[in-house]
């Protein structure tokens, strides 16, 4: 598994951010066991309380939950992870939004945009 | 759970210089600190007088609870920063000596280590490298069941690789109530294995905190505070 890092955020943050990627996309289906903090972190190459850090904000936020004597694993919940799929495609339109409007481009403008792009 | 390593005041003088100055420190259990801070600044002093190897000037530092001695020894593993290991030695001389002569060595995981980074425990250590030299002192410190780790730059003198493999040994091998303590100033490289930073200058303590804390209230790494704050 590949890991990438930015220097200048908590790298916890970021670990949960990837793990929240692997959700939305299916790499980690529904219910899917986690391997252990341990080898994540060796894996990733972070220390295991960072590991663990991001993995209680994860389970504070519902999408992981642990079986003591099972393991760790992704929520069964469909629901919540279309939740967390659909508020990240609306953090990302807002942010390209966002910045097309820096640009100088009206609403009518980037829409028109899109859908020429899209018919392509 | 009390500290595993505390200093109070402590200053250490060699003649008229001072090498280390009214630090105070509290270190707790499970916790992966770096000890940064450019050449000269007292990491290496500081080490020393936890082992015990130095007395303070004044002031004091606690191991569990107890001035170094005796006992304190059995808890800390210490990596020191130069090859105090005898040449004529084999690698599995000095694994059968450092489990005669600590409780807590365990030969299986020094042996595992060894074929993991392809060291033949046949072979004289004059006739390592210094790299592989270091190698061969880190997995003897890390192969001990300790309660603090002391590694006086264990990353100096290796390539990157190996680096990242060190660095993936302390990792995996220390315990949740074991401290490590890693002096660097190789800050990049260690980042992302820290759990707290230290940094030293001058033989003062100017700044303790999180990785975390400093990545999220600063917005940069600890290596570019780091050149920020010793810039030259």
């Amino acid at each position: 598994m590949e890991w990438t890092f930015s220097p200048d955020r908590p790298i916890y943050l970021q670990i949960v951010e990837q793990i929240k990627l692997k959700i939305i996309s299916g790499e980690y289906p529904p219910g899917y066991r986690i391997e252990s903090v341990r080898d994540l972190a060796e894996d990733a190459g972070v220390n295991p309380n960072t590991m663990q850090r991001a993995f209680s904000e994860l389970e504070r936020e519902g999408l992981v939950f642990t079986q003591r004597t099972s393991g760790r694993f992704i929520t069964e919940d469909v629901n919540k992870i279309k939740e967390l799929k659909d508020s990240m495609a609306i953090e990302l339109i807002s942010e390209f939004f966002k910045k097309m409007q820096e640009m100088g481009y009206s609403e009518a403008e980037i829409l028109e945009f899109i859908e020429s792009i899209v018919k392509e | 759970m009390s500290a595993i390593l505390e200093c109070r005041n402590l200053t250490k003088k060699f003649g008229s210089k001072t090498a280390l100055l009214d630090a105070n420190l509290s270190i707790e259990r499970g916790r992966i600190v770096g000890l940064l801070g450019p050449n000269g600044s007292g990491k290496t002093t500081l080490i020393k007088l936890a082992n015990g190897l130095l007395t303070p000037t004044f002031g004091e530092i606690l191991i569990n609870g107890m001035t170094p001695g005796v006992e304190t020894k059995k808890a800390v593993s210490y990596l020191p920063d130069q090859n105090y290991l005898p040449d004529w030695m084999k690698v599995e001389d000095i694994i059968t000596f450092f489990s005669d002569f600590y409780d807590n060595f365990s030969s299986r995981k020094a042996y595992d280590m060894l074929s993991r980074l392809n060291i033949d425990k046949e072979s004289r250590l004059k006739t390592l490298s210094k790299g592989t030299k270091e190698k061969v002192q880190l997995i003897l410190v890390m192969s001990r069941e300790a309660d603090l780790y002391l590694l006086d730059e264990p990353i100096g003198g290796v390539d990157p690789a190996a680096r990242d493999y060190i660095l993936n040994t302390i990792i995996s091998n220390y315990n949740e109530n074991a401290t490590v303590l890693i002096s660097t100033h190789l800050i990049a490289d260690v980042e992302k294995v820290l759990d707290d930073i230290i940094f030293i200058n001058n033989g003062s303590i100017i700044l303790t905190d999180t990785v975390d804390n400093i990545r999220e209230n600063k917005g940069q790494s600890v290596d570019s505070l780091f050149r920020e704050v010793f810039k030259c």
